[in-house]
């Protein structure tokens, strides 16, 4: 499938596995903003750590979900330890306005402040 | 190794991505390339293929032809779609530039090629198609001479 979908309210994680291109971003963006219209979620955490690949089309769904969650008064968290993936998000300016955590745990701890 | 070369067609689907970047990096094996530049090279070819998918076709159906020449220690990939075409190339290829944003695009398609890869042209008219260029050295074959 390329991803699954947890609660842990208010954060809701997405596990993304494998290569996430834009077949997977077409359907994981459907998902997950159904999810998010579920009461008490406020922040997404994307969790990027079984990646082997993602190309710009992941970019793209990142920026898009970091939208929904700003008018929610959400924030989006990243979880990434593949170096290619961390090349790609560092060359999208992202780190500007997402942080990115080694692990969901500290993810949550983080966003809880 | 001195020169190698295939083709492949395929409709306009996007589950077609991942098969374009698995035969490409199948083919791509022979120079025995290192897991960074393996990654670079099926990153970029679904760059190029999705645009053929939902820039060129805008979904509809169409044929993507993907061919990939090596030559001695550098692999070509070329990605040709027979779709809408691009008006202004020089914009098209600015980073962040999208036609899309609806689509969330996020118009660094280009520049991921670009980066990843040492060389990129692109060539396309309007209601013609769009032929996407690309060359990687693959340096570790050097030592295997
Ligand atoms: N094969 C193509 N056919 C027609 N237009 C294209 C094609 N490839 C790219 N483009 C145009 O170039 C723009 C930039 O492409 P890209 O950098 O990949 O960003 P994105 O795909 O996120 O829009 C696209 O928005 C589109 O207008
Ligand atoms: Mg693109």
């Amino acid at each position: 499938m390329g991803f699954t979908l947890e609660v842990k309210k208010p954060n809701l994680i997405v596990h993304f596995y494998g290569e996430l291109d834009h077949h997977i971003t077409e359907k994981a963006r459907l998902s997950i903003d159904q999810k998010y219209l579920e009461n008490d979620i406020k922040n997404i955490i994307l969790d990027l750590s079984q990646l082997t690949l993602m190309d710009s089309s992941g970019i793209g769904l990142i920026m898009g979900r970091y939208k929904n969650v700003i008018s929610k008064n959400g924030k989006i968290a990243l979880i990434s330890s593949n170096v290619y993936i961390d090349r790609l998000i560092k060359m999208s300016g992202l780190l500007k306005i997402i942080n990115v955590y080694s692990n969901v745990d500290q993810a949550i701890t983080n966003l809880e402040r | 190794m001195d020169k190698n070369y295939m083709k492949l067609e395929f409709l306009s689907r996007s589950n077609n991505e991942s098969f374009a970047r698995v035969v490409v990096a199948a083919f791509a094996s022979q120079l025995d390339p290192t897991l960074e530049e393996l990654s670079d090279i099926k990153t970029a070819v679904s760059e190029a293929v999705t645009n053929a998918i939902i820039h060129g076709y805008e979904y509809g159906e169409g044929t993507v032809i993907l061919e990939a020449t090596i030559e001695d220690n550098v692999i070509e990939i070329v990605v040709i779609d027979k779709g809408k075409g691009i008006g202004d190339i020089k914009q098209a290829m600015e980073p962040f530039y999208t036609s899309k944003p609806d689509l969330e695009r996020s118009g660094m398609g280009f520049t991921v090629m670009e980066t990843f890869m040492d060389d990129l042209q692109v060539e396309s008219e309007k209601d013609v198609g769009t032929k996407v260029i690309m060359r990687k050295k693959i340096n570790r074959s050097i030592d295997k001479e």
